[in-house]
């Protein structure tokens, strides 16, 4: 099988080239200056106003099954990750059963495989069994199973001590542990951030501080013991400082951050709007781009989605009642783009917090547009201009702020296993 | 006192917040009318003879679910209460079913009480009936302010360039929301009055002053409201006993001295007599508190005239 792309903007490490890529039997086989011979190939790319990036990976997605097929299912959520322009997936462990033993683990990597939905499933194992945030997992055991990183991701490892020897003990298997970080006494039973607008809406508020006080122990702790751990979904101006903090004095650390907190504030729950209801909860202007900072400086490596679907009936119902998340796989490509249109990030660095920095935290190998690599690429119309609707969207779930909105930009194929699928 | 030009054009009454002052002066001008042509000749006052009120209740109040009531079989609209306890909340219907079904009886209105902030406004959203919102969570009170206002306007002669005390759980309390939003609409001073853990700071970004203490919080003031305080909030840790909360925010004739010779003392009820607010305070000659009542089913007539008529009520005389 080959395949040709002409006259595509490449984001390699190195800059962005304007380049013609041959693709034979899974493999980069050549990067030319000069447009590459259609003649013979089963699959031609010549659009000038594409992107080719190295594949992208979210690092943070909840497929929900076992347990919440009614939500989402690994092939629903696999097809929005397709359609979103990823090539994997690492799904986190808050599933039911959680996946806390090897069984579970294979199911997932299974049932994605069945699917044979071009997307790469990874699963994350739950630090503790049950999530009861007392007993570990059998870690050494559920790595061998194909797990990439522990997280109780959904809540926070309350109790430090077990938090400490988790961290000991994941790194004695060099794996990563991904910190859902949140003093959960602080934020216990609150709906929104505190602040103004909780008060306004007389909800209950769930304080900056304690995502700042649940990342300066997960941090401390990590320092104690010297593992190697990713904290999730930071939404905080101090928790961003705090890591940059950290990771100046050398602490193996590194972090992510969601487009809903690049792009929205707390004010997108005035009405109470349920689908901007959503843990971390969407924080102030100051803490907007305080993040959007992170990013730019290279404090918060990662861009992930979150993507937590859920479904209607567990958001057009009481505020109070209404679960937290938003989906995200397929809205992710956009809002990256608009941080390059207002020129926070370049292509370079979008291709790092999509590709590159979230393969290497998981320990696998990322994707490279070189010669002799396998081809797995992300090719995105930065232009295309599309609204997030029931029709737009893959995902079995719409629980999104962004629904009925109108987003610049779209992944226009993917380029896996050989293959090339056309999205759009 | 009513603007000609004004029309009113709302299908629910969700909160003060979003109210405008013609908005707010227009219904306690509505309510001032209706009182008065009612003490003169009951005959005379609108009917709203062949509309139908709902009462959906899901937390227990005796006095605000009678006040609508009476309001509306005064007016001779029918009237049906569902209460959490008799309607089908218990057996797993959703809030949203609740609604649909009510619609499906050919009703006009619903009036709703729920302990969960924004409900009203969640059910406002998905159907065409008028929602009056009787209370929801520790968000809003509308009806209840505007009985305030109304009662503070006839007894100061003036809604506006007030100095107003609002003492006690001002973070959960709807009535203190509600009457917030108005009064500082309508230009008046209010001061926020309680321990740091009932008046946060941010409390100051809707204009009102915050104060930890009696003293500094009822000088001068024209008008004391004083909260019910919620007793399962000490569990909580907001305040430690009920000794030491009425040992420094209980309303009593010693702190009253604080506030202006003429001060009224207001209480949305039921009063922990003793607690918040001290027996011969309550039933002193400062009191407005059973005036409240009164003035409560006229703002509930107007309000219900006002949503399902969609018209202004004029006297004839
Ligand atoms: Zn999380």
């Amino acid at each position: 099988m080959k395949i040709v792309i002409n006259n595509a903007t490449v984001v390699t490490s190195s800059g962005v080239f304007r380049k013609n890529i041959l693709i034979k039997d899974c493999v980069i086989s050549k990067i030319s200056d000069s447009p590459i011979s259609e003649r013979g190939a089963s699959f031609v790319i010549n659009d000038k106003d594409l992107l080719v990036f190295p594949g992208f990976l979210d690092m943070h997605t909840h497929l929900r099954e076992p347990g919440f097929e009614y939500k989402e299912d690994i092939e629903t959520g696999l097809r929005s990750a397709h359609y979103g322009g990823f090539i994997g997936v690492a799904v986190m462990a808050n599933t039911n059963p959680v996946n806390d033993c090897s069984t579970v683990t294979h199911f997932m990597i299974c049932r994605a495989k069945e699917t044979g939905i071009p997307v790469d499933l990874y699963p994350i194992g739950a630090i503790t069994k049950g999530l009861n945030g007392e007993t570990l997992v059998e870690m050494g055991e559920l790595r061998s199973a194909g797990v990439v990183a522990f997280s109780d991701d959904g809540k926070s490892v309350t109790n430090s001590e077990i938090l400490r020897r988790a961290f000991e003990y994941a790194e004695t298997f060099n794996m990563p542990v991904i910190c859902h970080s949140e003093e959960s006494y602080l934020s216990k039973d609150g709906q929104i951030n505190e602040g103004e607008i909780s008060l306004l809406l007389g909800l209950k508020g769930i304080p900056r501080e304690a995502e700042i006080l649940g990342i300066y122990r997960d941090l401390t702790i990590a320092k104690l013991t010297g593992g190697a751990i990713h904290i999730a979904h930071v939404s905080t101006k101090e928790g961003v400082e705090l890591i940059r903090k950290f990771k100046k004095e050398g602490l193996s650390v590194t972090c992510e951050t969601c487009p809903q907190y690049f792009t929205l504030t707390e004010k997108e729950v005035l009405g109470y709007n349920t689908f901007a209801k959503i843990n971390p909860p969407l924080r102030t202007e100051e803490d907007r781009l305080a993040v959007i900072e992170g990013l730019r400086d290279g404090t918060i490596d990662v861009i992930a989605s979150d993507h937590a679907p859920h479904h209607l009936d567990e958001k057009n119902c009481e505020f109070q009642n209404a679960s937290f998340g938003m989906i995200g796989l397929e809205t992710m490509v956009p809002l990256c783009l608009e941080l390059v249109r207002m020129g926070i990030l370049d292509f370079k660095d979008l291709a790092e917090k999509l590709s590159r920095r979230p393969h290497r935290i998981l320990n696998l190998n990322s994707p490279k547009i070189k010669e002799g690599e396998p081809a797995n690429l992300t090719i995105i119309d930065p232009h295309f201009e599309w609204e997030v609707n029931e029709k737009t969207i893959h995902s079995k779930s719409i629980n999104t702020p962004f629904l009925n909105k109108k987003l610049q930009g779209k992944a226009k194929y993917v380029i896996k296993g050989g293959e090339a699928f056309e999205l759009f | 006192m009513q603007k000609d030009n004004f029309k009113w054009n709302r299908k629910d009454l969700l909160g003060t917040y979003d109210l405008s002052k013609e908005e707010i002066i227009f219904l306690l001008d509505t309510a001032k009318s209706m009182e008065e042509v009612l003490n003169r000749d009951v005959k005379k006052v609108p009917t709203l003879r062949g509309k139908s009120c709902v009462t959906l209740f899901y937390e227990p109040s005796t006095r605000t679910r009678t006040s609508f009531e009476l309001a509306g079989k005064t007016r001779s609209a029918d009237t049906i209460n569902i209460s959490v306890s008799a309607s089908s909340a218990v057996k797993g219907e959703t809030i949203l079913d609740s609604v649909k079904n009510i619609e499906a009886m050919s009703v006009d209105c619903v009036i709703i009480r729920h302990n969960n902030s924004g409900v009203p406004h969640f059910i406002a959203r998905n159907t065409k009936l008028a929602v009056i919102n009787a209370g929801d969570g520790s968000h809003e009170h509308p009806s209840q302010a505007l009985l305030d206002l109304l009662t503070i306007r006839d007894y100061k002669g003036t809604i506006e360039g007030l100095n107003i005390a609002i003492v006690g759980d001002i973070l959960h309390s709807r009535v203190a929301r509600s009457n917030i939003f108005a009064l500082k609409k309508l230009n008046n001073n209010v001061n926020l009055v309680g321990p740091k853990t009932f008046v946060p700071k941010d409390f100051e970004k809707f204009g009102a002053n915050v104060f930890h203490n009696l003293e500094e919080g009822l000088s001068g003031v024209d008008v004391v409201m004083v909260l019910r305080l919620q007793k399962e909030r000490m569990g909580k840790c907001f305040y430690p006993t009920e000794r030491e909360y009425a040992k420094f925010f209980s309303v009593n004739r010693q702190s009253i001295k604080y506030a202006k010779e003429d001060a009224i003392i207001m209480h949305p009820g039921p009063v922990n007599r003793g607690l918040e607010i001290s027996s011969d305070v309550l039933d002193g000659e400062k009191s407005v508190v059973l005036a409240q009542v009164t003035r409560g089913v006229a703002v509930r007539m107007a309000v219900l005239y006002t949503l399902l008529s969609g018209g202004r009520f004029e006297d004839s005389n």
